[in-house]
């Protein structure tokens, strides 16, 4: 008989599950109601994570066996302190997503508040669960719920983005059931616990099929995370999402990261080669930078920056060193929470604009020349005022700005200076790590520029063209969203040192082996 | 028995992904099908193909395991089916409205300019 409060380990899913089948059954026009009982749903699972996140800071690896089923038959959610944080994670993004629906977005659709619960399932499923088919099962979960959420609103350019979408995910997803039918045709197990004692043990005859296995495995998680040659589909993708949807979506990208770290994690011993990931991240890093500065539109700069962060990610977990992947971690946290809270906040400030204006500077300087910039309203001297929503919104943005460019005060710094400092502190200092620091420092600077421009343009060139109308509950989520990130900098120490321990966990050989199952 | 299999696979993966490549919606959804149905019987030929016999024991028989076939890649293709169906339908529900919004099957939703 397992303790009640062991349960807890299953609630990040189930309850998700429940919420979403309950709002199912509830008719399509009681908005209300399925909000309260979605707010009531992501307020309990975050208490839960809470709870989770704090169990597993006490260094303990919990695994939970479904139904009881020992492990060899039964499938085990594992929680450690990686887990623990992505799910919390996941979490917070949902209360945001979900706070800023309550405007209007969730009333585009029917079945808006089932979807959002339904992807929290996969996606808490996919952090939480020891075994790769139930991974792919998870990962499905959550992509179901998110072609749904893509499509959140309809119209054109949602559809054909969708179509897209939905087309190279199920591609990934049979490249992903490729991978699990190798691996478990030479070890004969799924349990990634299991995997991790037996992948050192097989056969060199067998050992390059077992190699081609987490290859493929790898390239289905890497579409995921929107490496380079695999990531031409996000930013078009996201920025067609209505805003609430792509604001989790910016979780969907660590997904992959995150399957790309366990992955790696069951091969010790360099089967998982660190180069490819390392160069595969910089090549991204330099996409997503290249992007972010020729980006027309808002949506697509923020569609940019995370593809930006995640070729970081990559790159500095390809370094393969554990405080480096630590620091990593923390950057995983604080750039998601800050381009949800960019992709929020684009919609809020869109608003002002007249349809159409997605051209910025750049263009409209060089192609109706500088005359064009004086408006003769704009020549009233009187001074303008500043309404208290855009100053809100333009402070909102400046948080933004910071934390995707990394400068301080926000985390977006101290996650940039750990990476580069644990990158530096070898010595003699590899060659790609000098590769690495200049490309993040690009990067940055990239981001200034492109974000400056950007609010240059919204803010200050065409003040004239009226304040949007935002409500306490839009603007209210990307507030939370920065403030989280201010206290992920005020509490940097403690946050940075659960990071390190969960990054030392993964590194440490056979850290994952609690759930193996005990053999005779 | 492998060689049939595997020619099979190779034949249903390799039409797949040509059909995938297309710029019709529709050949990129028979595509799809193509490929999972070739994926799925990779999945099967893991649990080793053996004819005849069956994936479970009979009660009070001597067990033994040679003369058994491999349950679990039997029930991860059953999931694996039923995965890729539901998706399949899902793309098609997309696939009408892009035509519909569109007014082309074309996967971009316009034709390319000559």
């Amino acid at each position: 008989m397992i303790a009640a409060h062991e349960h807890l380990a299953v609630v990040p899913v189930v309850l998700p599950l429940a919420a979403g089948a309950l709002m199912l059954a509830l008719d399509e026009e009681r908005h209300r109601l399925k909000a309260a009982l979605n707010a009531v749903s992501i307020a309990a699972l975050i208490a839960a994570c809470l709870a989770l996140v704090v169990q597993a800071d006490t260094g303990r690896v919990q695994v939970y066996a479904i139904g009881n089923w020992a492990p060899p038959f039964g499938i085990v959610l594992v929680v450690d302190r990686l887990s623990a944080l992505m799910v919390l994670l996941s979490g917070a993004l949902a209360a945001g997503a979900l706070a800023f629906s309550l405007a209007r977005w969730h009333r585009a659709g029917p079945r808006f508040h089932t979807l959002l619960q339904f992807m929290l399932m996969g996606l808490n499923g996919a952090f939480l669960t020891g075994d790769l088919f139930n991974l792919f099962v998870f990962f499905e979960l959550l992509l179901a719920a998110s072609y749904g959420l893509a499509l959140h609103g309809s119209g054109t350019r949602r559809v054909s983005a969708s179509l897209h979408y939905i087309v190279i995910n199920l591609t990934a997803s049979l490249l992903f059931l490729v991978g699990v039918a190798l691996i478990y045709g030479v070890t004969g197990t799924l349990n990634m616990a299991d995997l991790a004692t037996r992948l050192p043990a097989v056969d060199e005859a067998d050992r390059g099929l077992a190699q081609a296995g987490a290859a493929i495995l790898g390239v289905a998680f890497l579409v995921k995370a929107g490496m380079w040659p695999l990531g031409f589909w996000l930013p078009g993708t996201y920025a067609a999402a209505s805003a609430p949807a792509a604001a989790l979506f910016a979780v969907l990208t660590k997904v992959g990261v995150y399957a790309v770290l366990r992955l790696s994690s069951l091969f010790p011993g360099g089967a998982v080669d660190g180069g490819l990931l390392l160069a595969g991240g910089m090549v991204t890093l330099a996409f997503g930078l290249a992007g972010v500065l020729a980006s027309q539109s808002l949506a697509r700069l923020a569609g940019f920056s995370l593809l930006a962060s995640s070729g970081t990610l990559l790159a500095v977990i390809g370094m393969g060193d554990a405080r480096a992947t630590g620091a990593a971690l923390y950057y995983l946290v604080a750039s998601t929470l800050g381009v949800s809270a960019l992709f929020l906040l684009i919609e809020l400030v869109e608003r002002a604009r007249p349809p159409g204006a997605d051209m910025l500077a750049v263009t409209r300087a060089a192609f109706l020349g500088a005359s064009e910039e004086r408006d003769p309203e704009e020549e009233d001297e009187s001074g303008v005022v500043i309404p208290a929503t855009m100053a809100l919104l333009g402070l909102s943005f400046l948080g933004c700005a910071l934390l995707v460019a990394g400068l301080p005060p926000l985390p977006g710094f101290v996650a940039k200076f750990a990476m580069l400092a644990s990158l530096l502190a070898p010595d003699p200092v590899p060659g790609a790590a000098w590769g690495l620091l200049v490309l993040l420092t690009l990067s940055g600077l990239a981001s200034i520029i492109a974000m400056g421009r950007a609010g240059l343009q919204v803010f200050w060139a065409h003040p004239a063209l009226g304040v949007p109308r935002v409500r306490l509950v839009e603007m209210a989520p990307v507030a939370v969203l920065l403030g989280l990130c201010l206290a992920l900098t005020a509490q940097a120490g403690p946050a940075m040192r659960y990071a390190q321990d969960a990054a030392q966990a993964l590194h440490a050989p056979r850290g994952h082996a609690e759930g193996a199952p005990r053999r005779p | 028995m492998e060689p049939v299999l595997a020619i099979g696979i190779g034949v249903l993966a390799g039409s797949g992904v040509w059909l995938l490549l297309r710029p019709r919606t529709f050949q990129v959804v028979i595509g799809l099908s193509l490929l999972s149905y070739a994926v799925n019987l990779f999945i099967f030929v893991m649990g080793w193909v053996r004819g005849g016999a069956a994936p479970f024991v009979q009660p009070g028989a001597p067990v033994d395991p040679a003369r058994f076939a491999d349950p679990l890649p039997q029930a991860l293709v059953l999931t694996a089916i039923v995965i890729t169906f539901a998706m399949t339908a899902l793309l098609l529900v997309v696939l009408l409205a892009s035509r519909g919004l569109t007014g082309t099957d074309h996967v971009d939703g316009r034709e390319d300019e000559e």
